[in-house]
């Protein structure tokens, strides 16, 4: 018995659509027989994991909390992954855009000024994401350094950065010694968008962003241009798109949205630095970047699914006592099952007798 | 022993699991597929082969189990990469996310549990020669395997008929196809010996460096020991000396840190990852013009009959 690929001539609509929809069953499945596995009643575990974050308006508003973080890099990544430019490191943007942008919100504190500190603050997050993205793409189109492994690097590196800051210089001196900044003033911090939830107006903001996004891959010369350049090269150099630039304007869009998200974590969700500000955003917007089928779209319907296993495993953590690492088992296993079935796209898939070639 | 004896011999330890993984990834990439999950299977050697050696009691099984653990993970990659010809960087990520994800369920049950590492052995009459004696030939059996590797690969990739193949899929995976050779058989064979190497440096960590378990104790480890292969220009004893640097920054970190050198810790901890990004750039620089890579190297071959 093996595999055999025949490639197909076009791809009907209802395989690209329901690509993504199988891989989310397939990991459902997968689910079940883990719960079986870990000796908890699979029906309980997957309601409590993907049904109970959607019951309540408490649950919902979590969901968009963190799917607002989700979108916004995977959108970006999206950019970067269609132009074959593999920046793995959305981490540690994300982490040195709260680093920019709370350092003005630092800066400020005791004497905040005007409305101009908040946007103020957001540009500075995007700033700092996009030019701490663009050094592995400085790296490549300069030296030819390899950005996978540049950039999964520089992770490590901001989170040092960022435990050595709230550590040091910038931690709260009446914080019991606790690694975290004082709490932001009231004008440092994005505003609600109702009383009493936790959702900000960093979620519009986002909605924003895909609709912009949705507009540049679809409607604009530079959408085509990294579609092209990903998609065929040679056809690209003869077009005369440069190569170098298009690297360097998808780092720099994907850091800055990385960036954006991590200003507005800071500053919207949890109003202070600490070094655990992110549970993996930066990783888990690869996976909603696949999920979303490297589309602005797709990746706003993939967070929103991301999101659910994020709280999902919190629920599943205090209930049933479950580690979190099931959560990111899960998320492994949905990338797998979303690649497998991008197979369906491109090839026949079947099965045949006899040895192999 | 002096101080530089105890030195040599900890940066040996520190670059053994590097050294190990580095080498099983090279004869990936020589076969022309990219697995960057060497993370995910590194971890989850560790977290299997504590496992396995606490309930059984037996560290010989633990190394067993990590060795099955890397080679099932690496399975998998294969199935995805060679069965279904899907995007290698995209599955080797989704590998080190799954990786780090089940071997923190797996070793959930063994955190804080402390057990004897496995030991030194002492090989009679070579290891009393004055210094060399101490620090090459009274090391742990992982010591001695990592530099078995380092000969018995680079023998195979050259001097070997099936090396040759093995190397002819990574350069040209068409031309190899065309002269009758099973291109997704040998790289099956050669990403199975890659999860295998992994997952034996992940057993070292948990049993031998820091005898107990802990979730995430690779640190990125695995990536590291991608950039070695890039940096030794996939010449296995380039590799080891590629993880004898790293394993010597780290370890000279850990002595600056221990010393009280005024510098932030956390600029200490950095330095292996900054080092890595520059050696990165200067061997790309110092290369300019003969590339080194293996021509096939991440592109995916679907045989056509």
């Amino acid at each position: 018995m093996r595999l055999v690929l025949e490639r197909r001539a076009e791809t009907p609509l209802a395989l690209r659509i329901g690509s993504p929809l199988l891989a989310v069953a397939l990991t459902l499945l997968s689910a079940i027989v883990i719960f079986a596995a870990l000796g908890h009643d699979p029906w309980r575990a997957l309601h409590i994991y993907f049904v109970m974050p959607l019951s309540d308006s408490w649950g919902l508003q979590e969901v968009a909390v963190k799917a607002t973080p989700l979108v916004l890099i995977a959108v970006g990544l999206a950019l970067c992954y269609r132009s074959n430019n593999w920046n793995i490191g959305a981490e540690g943007q994300f982490l040195v855009g709260a680093l920019a942008g709370s350092w003005l919100a630092l800066a400020t504190h005791g004497a905040p000024d005007g409305p101009w500190l908040l946007p103020a603050m957001l540009a500075c997050g995007a700033l700092g994401g996009a030019l701490f993205a663009l050094i592995p793409a400085l790296l490549k189109t300069r030296f030819g350094a390899n950005e996978i492994l540049t950039s999964l690097m520089l992770v490590y590196v901001a989170e040092l950065l960022m435990d050595w800051l709230v550590r040091g210089p910038w931690r709260d001196p009446h914080g019991f010694n606790m690694p975290q900044t004082v709490i932001f003033e009231p004008e440092a911090t994005i505003p609600l968008l109702m009383e009493g939830g936790r959702l900000n107006i960093g979620t519009p903001l986002m909605l924003l962003v895909v609709a912009l996004m949705a507009v540049l891959a679809a409607r604009t010369l530079k959408g085509f241009e990294i579609r092209l350049v990903g998609e065929a090269p040679r056809a690209a150099r003869f077009a005369g798109f440069s190569e170098t630039r298009l690297t360097w304007t998808v780092f720099a869009l994907s850091g800055a949205l990385a960036g954006l998200a991590g200003i507005l974590e800071a500053a919207g969700t949890v109003r202070q630095l600490q070094p655990a500000i992110s549970p993996g955003y930066g990783f888990t917007a690869i996976i909603v970047a696949f999920l979303g089928r490297l589309n602005p779209v797709g990746c706003l319907v993939a967070g929103v699914f991301l999101a659910i296993t994020f709280i999902g495993g919190e629920n599943a953590q205090i209930l049933l006592r479950l580690p979190l690492d099931v959560t990111r088992v899960f998320q492994g296993l949905l990338l797998f099952y979303v690649l497998a079935c991008d197979t369906l796209l491109l090839y026949r898939v079947r099965l045949v007798r006899g040895a192999a070639a | 022993m002096t101080l530089l004896e105890a030195i040599l011999l900890t940066i040996i330890t520190a670059s053994t699991p590097l050294l190990i993984a580095a080498i099983g990834e090279l004869v990936v990439e020589r076969a022309g597929v990219l697995n960057l999950g060497v993370e995910g299977m590194m971890i989850m050697g560790a977290a299997a082969g504590i496992a396995a050696a606490i309930t059984t009691g037996n560290s010989g099984l633990g190394v067993l189990a990590a060795v099955l653990a890397g080679m099932a993970l690496a399975a998998v990659f294969a199935f995805l990469t060679l069965g279904l010809a899907t995007n290698q960087v995209a599955a080797g990520l989704a590998l080190s996310i799954f990786g780090l994800g089940l071997s923190g369920v797996v070793g959930a049950p063994f955190v804080g549990v402390q057990r004897a590492g496995i030991g030194k052995i002492e090989i009679p009459f070579l290891s009393e020669i004055p210094f060399l004696g101490p620090v090459l030939f009274a090391q742990d059996p992982f010591v001695y395997a990592s530099f078995a590797l380092v000969v018995g690969v680079s023998w195979f990739l050259w001097r070997s008929r099936a090396g040759l193949v093995l190397r002819a899929c990574g350069e040209n995976h068409a031309s190899a196809h065309a002269l009758g050779y099973p291109v997704l058989r040998i790289r099956l064979y050669a990403v199975l010996f890659g999860g295998a190497c992994a997952g034996l440096a992940g057993a070292y960590l948990s049993l031998a460096y820091t005898p107990f378990w802990t979730s995430g104790m690779t640190g990125g480890r695995g990536w590291i020991a991608l950039a070695i292969v890039v940096f030794a220009s996939w010449l296995p004893w380039r590799a080891a000396i590629g993880a004898y640097l790293f394993g010597g920054i780290t370890i000279l970190q850990l002595h600056a840190q221990g010393a009280g050198v005024p510098l932030p810790s956390q600029l200490l901890s950095a330095l292996p990852y900054l080092i890595t990004i520059l050696v990165l750039v200067l061997i790309m620089r110092l290369r300019r013009g003969g590339a080194a890579a293996p021509a096939a190297l991440g592109t995916p071959f679907v045989p056509d009959r």
